[in-house]
């Protein structure tokens, strides 16, 4: 496939630092010990993707690989955020997941089959769909439902089943009263559930979402991971998802952090977060109620510092009050 | 602004000929302009005519709609009737200043003209406001497709992808444009003065942001379309399907008798 450029150039030049702390494949303690017993895939393998060893350079004479020695494993079922600085390989690992890109060594695993393989490409990427940044840019048909219709018509189903595919999906995220609005007429969240209901028409096992709440405001980006949470939780879907909304990340059950095409850290977001130093060398954030309680650790007021969203942070916070006033 | 275009004009209704099949409806508006050509005198053009506008009619949108689309034609009109007017001769003579003689023939040919000009764009007029892009796009790939058979089943499927995809992205590229020219405005470029060099050299700072954005769009719209499996026309199964009911059958006995009428009168008269 070919590879173009256009202004990709915000790197950000921040030293090859040293954080090999964590190891790459994330065996560790976020074990998703999923009551769904009722899985009745071919493959009960408890990975959906295997990452092994891969790198990827846009650029094979020149330059620093994109996607560099990866290895990871995702499970079934997994909620996983990645994490990571404008540039550092996040969107490039993405398309590698569904052989958009396929990588230059090592190899990536969809339910056991090698993205390399040719003749596996449609099966892989209807396993693994794909939901980018802007939603004007993934819909490709004037009406809603026959964009939606668009992954099962690729497929070759019949009109009947793609009908009840795109019933499904569209009832999946909420938008089937609009089965017949001119995409452009609608706002950003609804394009983007669109764009979902486009995916999970396929039947997907897995997908993954590029920063595909970056161009939403904060009620379409609610209405985006609310419908992602709910695929994960009740049709159980794999999710990765890509973002620089930490407070998102802090809902995902295991987070990645990439940093110069290096998985750096993985672990739960309670984990990831406390690392004060990991977080501010790959260049993020933490979520705000973590940065408070941080902050607040900080001026020598003893907190601790694991909360991640507003409910546990006021928690914290609460009982430290309490505590205050009752001394 | 210029976003809410409805590009097509197509008239939501619902009405018997909204609910035909685009495919008949396309091939029908083909065979009513070329049996509008094929009325030669008056009684055959006035009978083709007037099953137009019983066409009109059903389709249950005002004629005060169907003639905003003749306005724009008006001069068209008017030049074509002048033409007829000064260059037939024959009959007699109604009027005469110097070079200037018009006969009873040229008003006759003046007249005809125009009621065959009239018709065609109603007819036309009735396809565009009762079948929406999309199903148009339909049809024309439908109709091409015995192409498919000369080694052309690509081509036809392309050339179709890419009118749906054009639709599609019509309004996206007029928000964009919109944007980028109040963006140079807001940079001191200015676009509504100057003379015709200067106007289109300032349309440069707007067509080359757009361009680049387009092929920007396209790269990353392909990859949404890999990554949903698209493979061309390999495989691929249509979800709406389009099948002849009872009213594309009438609708098309209808538009025979309509042929055939025309077609006696031509001879008859
Ligand atoms: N199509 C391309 N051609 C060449 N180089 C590219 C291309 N896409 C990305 N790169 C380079 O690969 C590296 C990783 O880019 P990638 O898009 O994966 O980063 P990212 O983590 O997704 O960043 P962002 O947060 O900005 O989306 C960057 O150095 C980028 O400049
Ligand atoms: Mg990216």
């Amino acid at each position: 496939m070919a590879t173009l450029q256009f202004g990709k150039g915000i790197i950000l030049k921040k030293s090859n630092n040293t954080i090999n702390n964590s190891n790459n494949n994330c065996n560790n303690n976020c074990n998703n010990c999923n009551n769904n017993g009722k899985s009745t895939k071919e493959n009960n393998s408890q990975n959906i993707i295997e990452i092994k060893n891969v790198s990827f350079y846009y650029n094979e004479t020149e330059g620093l690989p994109a996607v560099d020695n990866v290895s990871l494993n995702i499970k079934r079922g997994e909620f996983l955020a990645v994490l990571g600085h404008n540039g550092s390989g996040k969107s490039t690992l993405a398309k590698l997941l569904n052989g958009l890109l396929v990588p230059d060594s090592g190899e990536v695993l969809v339910n056991g089959l090698s993205t390399k393989d040719e003749s596996q490409s449609i099966n892989i990427k209807k396993t693994v769909g794909m939901v980018f940044q802007n939603p004007d840019n993934q819909i490709i048909a004037s009406i809603v439902e026959e964009d939606v219709a668009f992954g099962p018509e690729n497929l070759g189903f019949t009109p009947k089943e793609s009908r009840e595919r795109v019933e499904s999906a569209l009832k999946a995220v909420n938008m089937w009263e609009f089965r017949n609005k001119a995409p452009h007429k609608l706002s950003g969240g609804q394009k983007q559930r669109v764009a979902i209901a486009g995916v999970l028409a396929m039947q997907p096992e897995c997908i993954v979402f590029d920063e595909s709440t970056a161009m939403l405001d904060p009620k379409g980006r609610k209405e985006v991971m609310d419908t992602l949470l709910n695929l994960n939780k009740n049709n159980n879907i794999t999710i990765i998802l890509i973002t620089h909304f930490m407070e998102e990340a802090a809902r995902a059950k295991k987070i990645a952090v990439m940093n110069n095409g290096k998985i750096s850290a993985a672990g739960t977001p309670k984990n990831i977060f406390s690392d004060y130093k990991l977080i501010t060398d790959t260049g993020l954030a933490l979520p705000q109620p973590t940065e408070l309680l941080h902050t607040l650790k900080e001026k020598g007021i003893n907190v601790d510092v694991s909360a991640v969203n507003t409910t546990d942070c006021i928690e914290v916070l609460s009982k430290l009050l309490l505590k205050e006033k009752e001394a | 602004m210029i976003k809410d275009v409805s590009f097509g004009q197509y008239i939501s209704k619902n009405s018997l000929i909204h609910k035909l099949d685009p495919r008949l409806k396309l091939f029908l508006l083909i065979a009513y302009i070329i049996f509008i050509f094929l009325a030669s005198n008056a009684y055959s053009l006035l009978f083709i005519t007037a099953a137009t506008f019983f066409i009109l009619f059903l389709s249950k949108i005002s004629l005060k709609t169907y003639f905003k689309n003749i306005r724009m034609i008006i001069p068209i009109i008017i030049f074509t009737s002048l033409l007829n007017a000064l260059y037939s001769g024959g009959g007699t003579l109604l009027f005469s200043y110097g070079f200037i003689k018009i006969y009873t023939s040229g008003i006759y040919r003046a007249c005809f003209m125009t009621v065959r000009i009239i018709s065609l764009i109603l007819i036309s007029s009735v396809l565009s406001y009762t079948t929406t892009p999309t199903d148009l796009t339909d049809a024309i790939e439908s109709l091409l497709s015995p192409l498919k058979y000369l080694g052309l089943k690509n081509a036809v499927h392309t050339m179709a992808m890419m009118m749906t995809i054009a639709l599609r992205f019509i309004p996206a590229l007029i928000e964009e444009t919109d944007k980028i020219m109040s963006s140079q405005k807001a940079r001191g470029a200015s676009m509504e003065s100057g003379g015709l060099i200067k106007r289109i050299k300032a349309l440069l700072p707007i067509l080359i942001p757009l361009l680049i954005s387009s092929i920007r769009r396209s790269y990353e719209l392909a990859e949404a379309m890999e990554s949903r499996c698209y493979n061309g026309a390999e495989g691929r199964v249509r979800m709406k399907e389009m099948h002849f009911i009872n009213k594309d059958y009438f609708s098309f006995a209808f538009s025979i008798v309509v042929f055939s009428v025309t077609i006696i009168l031509n001879i008859l008269f």
